[in-house]
């Protein structure tokens, strides 16, 4: 009894103590914001985690293969190569003709969507099927504490991979071949960084949404996995299929047949989460290419012979995908909301 | 800060801890109302917890305790209403409530790749406790519950029963002025229950905290609790201490087991005759058994007939008859009695309405709320008031009244109407009634 009337006294104490009012009415909050010790137990956990290592595994076996490959592939170039705008980004866009890699851009294009997907799609209903989810909000904490922590975890994880996994094929890229970034190499190389890890922000807020709405993991994973299959595999068929109904382009169409035909496809693809994340890639690694939009056949003779074979710079670039950047930070923006308005509206009973 | 000054007060007033004194209630609500689409899940409650006791919320499985707790604990939005837990009301300021009230879900669960300890100092960690004071703090709760030997062994090896301890642990780290716990001894061993109500009783005693707990297992509460509510459909249809409610519910609760060694010579059924034929016996129904060298009849004394001379006629009737008595016992009004009693006697109340307002020739649409206006005109009162679907299912029904033993028409004995008295005049503004198709 004295025992415990000692240790009262100072969770008393604390207690009267005013704490700063956060937001008005939702009353004081505890110093320490909730979210961040969500977030410490979420890091503890990934890490400890059986994905985290699988994941590991994944993109270790995609930075040593297609380092292998695309290095064969500039060597064997390397002859033509010379005067190529950059070298060393090359390594990152290049594959050899018959490899069975792809090229380290596009193998992580492919698996970012998947690894968002795992670090999310279980946060929730995962705590629902626990039976932890009534004691967690029940807890001193705001709910919205539990999802921004849980994302701001995971994005945290698969971050720090990426960029290590980066530097790695760079820094073996560099030993191999020789080649030395310039620093322009390296501004790019660090906003497609950034770019990426929008990217999986947004596949992460999205499975999480999913996490919220479905109360099965499986269902989560399949919906999730729906989506990514939906954007990367069918659009490019869904898409050429509206576009032909809006603007059909047939066998002896005009030319202006054939530009609204392809800026339809252009517009429609543009909903697509990846695709706006490849043309940013592209754009970002390639300081050759000058639009991102339809070329007509005239247009790029003129930009061959006519005038400079210039290279854009950095924030020329930075120009030029703007507003991919600015629709995928949007999608992740409405994603998160709607897993975070879901979550606050929804019962707390499993 | 008003909620210091709030600790303050309910600290003072543990130390006074006189019932009747005023003690400013650690829980209090007017009015409560949850409602779901088309389901009234908890109907106008009004319920107090002082410091220093425990209450049990005796209930059905859907009977509303789970909503009524997710509300105090501002889980969940009420409807209309109010409610007031540590002084502070949870709707507006749910985190200074939930850091001075600790609460074990129904069948709650912890992280299974964490040990016990852990996953305590990740609920202390929440709730802003330092972590040398956390560890003294989760030492102590531990052994508590009696896990401190296990503390240290990753939760998915815990068997159900040390889950449910570790619950309890898990809502006393924050050291909270209150305990809401919802079912907490289901899936439990009888032994380990035993221990958990144990602790409970010892908790109230020595850190003189409140304890709210929900259940539907009458022995345990009626064991622990010093003030019951009785829960059916949403209403708190009695509340009080166990003989309050014996009073309230238990005046024609008088019951006799008879056992007679079986008798080949004998029909049962003769035997069973001859009880129902005693004067003051309401009812003799025979209980089955499986051994057959045994007849055992559950005897039904008529309310208002003496209850000794009724078990001097049994004896009578079986010397007459030459039969040898095995058992004759008398059994106390128990919580099961006084809880199906209360159940069956709002549900009539229902029916019974029901059938007034049939009888006037209102529409059925109309029933839901002319049965209660029925059986406020028998109390004098007026209100309107919310339809409820299931118990308007009820009593529209073919067969009104419930096939349960309890349901007899009710006697003229003066019996204190409690469903009337639940029945408050004021309302809130929304809580019209309900037209249904």
């Amino acid at each position: 009894m004295s025992a415990l009337d000692r240790l009262r006294r100072p969770v008393t104490d604390r207690l009267r103590r005013p704490a700063p009012a956060r937001r008005g009415p939702a009353g004081p909050r505890a110093p320490g914001a909730g979210w961040s010790i969500v977030a410490a137990k979420e890091l503890a956990d990934d890490l400890l985690n059986a994905r985290f290592y699988v994941l590991i595994a994944i993109l270790g076996l995609v930075g040593a293969g297609t380092i292998y490959f695309s290095s064969d592939a500039i060597r064997s170039s390397a002859s033509q190569a010379s005067g190529t705008p950059s070298l060393f980004l090359l390594m990152f866009l290049l594959g050899q003709q018959n490899s069975p890699i792809p090229p380290f851009y596009s193998l992580i294009g492919f698996l970012l969507p998947l690894i968002g997907i795992a670090f999310g799609f279980d946060a929730i209903n995962g705590e629902r099927a626990q039976g932890t989810l009534p004691r967690l909000l029940s807890q001193p904490i705001h709910r919205d504490d539990v999802i921004n922590g849980k994302v701001a975890a995971g994005l945290a994880v698969i971050a720090t991979i990426l960029v290590a996994l980066t530097a790695l094929v760079a820094g073996i890229g560099i030993i191999r071949l020789g080649i030395t970034p310039s620093a322009e190499d390296v501004l790019r190389l660090i906003s497609w960084l950034v770019v990426s890890i929008v990217y999986v922000a947004f596949w992460l807020s999205f499975a999480t949404l999913c996490s919220v709405a479905f109360r099965r993991a499986a269902s989560s994973v399949l919906v999730s996995i729906g989506l990514w299959l939906g954007v990367t595999l069918f659009a490019e068929f869904l898409v050429s299929a509206v576009a032909s109904f809006v603007a059909p382009a047939g066998a002896n169409a005009s030319t202006e047949d054939l530009v609204a035909n392809a800026n339809w496809s252009q517009l429609l693809s543009q909903l697509s989460p990846s695709y706006l994340y490849q043309e940013a890639t592209v754009v970002l690694f390639n300081p050759s290419i000058r639009t991102v939009g339809v070329i007509l056949p005239s247009q790029a003779a003129q930009l061959q012979t006519g005038g400079v074979p210039s290279l854009l710079s950095i924030d020329q670039s930075m120009l030029l995908v703007w507003p991919q950047i600015v629709a995928i930070v949007a999608l992740t923006v409405i994603s998160f909301s709607a897993a975070y308005v879901l979550f606050l509206r929804q019962e707390v009973r499993a | 800060m008003s909620g210091g000054a709030a600790v303050a007060r309910t600290r003072a007033g543990r130390s006074a801890s006189g019932s009747a004194s005023p003690v400013e209630p650690l829980v209090r609500t007017r009015n409560l109302t949850k409602r779901y689409d088309d389901l009234v899940a908890v109907d106008g409650l009004d319920l107090e917890v002082r410091p220093g006791e425990i209450f049990g919320l005796l209930g059905q499985n859907g009977a509303g305790k789970t909503t009524t707790i997710l509300m105090l604990l501002g889980l969940t939005e009420p409807t209309s209403g109010e409610a007031r837990v540590v002084g502070l009301d949870p709707a507006r300021n749910p985190l200074e409530v939930k850091r001075r009230v600790g609460y074990l879900p129904d069948s709650v669960g912890f992280y299974g790749d964490l040990t016990g300890r852990e996953n305590l100092r990740y609920t202390a960690r929440l709730n802003g406790i330092d972590r040398a004071e956390a560890d003294a703090r989760i030492v102590e709760v531990l052994g508590q519950v009696d896990l401190t030997n296990r503390a240290d062994t990753r939760t998915d090896t815990y068997s159900r029963g040390m889950l449910q301890r570790l619950g309890i642990a898990d809502a006393l780290v924050k050291d909270p002025a209150l305990l809401i716990l919802d079912e907490p001894t289901t899936a439990i061993d009888p032994i380990g229950v035993v221990e958990i109500l144990d602790l409970l009783r010892r908790l109230v005693r020595e850190h003189g905290l409140a304890v709210l707990l929900s259940s539907h297992l009458l022995g345990q509460v009626q064991s622990v609790c010093d003030r019951i509510g009785i829960f059916a459909a949403g209403q708190l249809i009695g509340r009080g201490s166990l003989d309050q409610l014996a009073r309230q519910f238990g005046e024609e609760a008088a019951e006799l087991t008879v056992g007679v060694e079986a008798d080949r010579a004998t029909d049962p059924s003769a035997v069973e005759a001859r009880l129902q034929a005693i004067d003051g016996v309401a009812r003799a129904t025979r209980v089955s058994t499986v051994q057959d060298n045994e007849w055992t009849w559950h005897i039904r004394v008529r309310a208002g007939a003496p209850e000794p001379a009724v078990r001097g006629a049994i004896l009578r009737m079986l010397a007459d008859s030459s039969l040898r008595l095995a058992d004759l016992s008398r059994q106390p009004p128990s919580l099961e009695d006084i809880y199906r009693r209360a159940v069956a006697r709002a549900r009539l109340d229902g029916a019974q309405a029901a059938r007034s307002a049939a009888e006037v020739g209102k529409p059925a649409g109309a029933t839901t709320t002319s049965r209660r206006g029925a059986t406020d005109s028998r109390g004098g009162r007026e209100h309107a008031d919310v339809g409820d679907p299931r118990r308007a299912g009820d009593a529209t029904g073919p067969s009104p009244r419930p096939a349960s033993a309890d349901t007899r028409p009710r006697k003229s004995t003066g019996m204190p109407s409690r469903v009337k008295s639940r029945h408050r005049p004021q309302r809130g503004p929304g809580a019209g009634p309900e037209t249904r198709p």
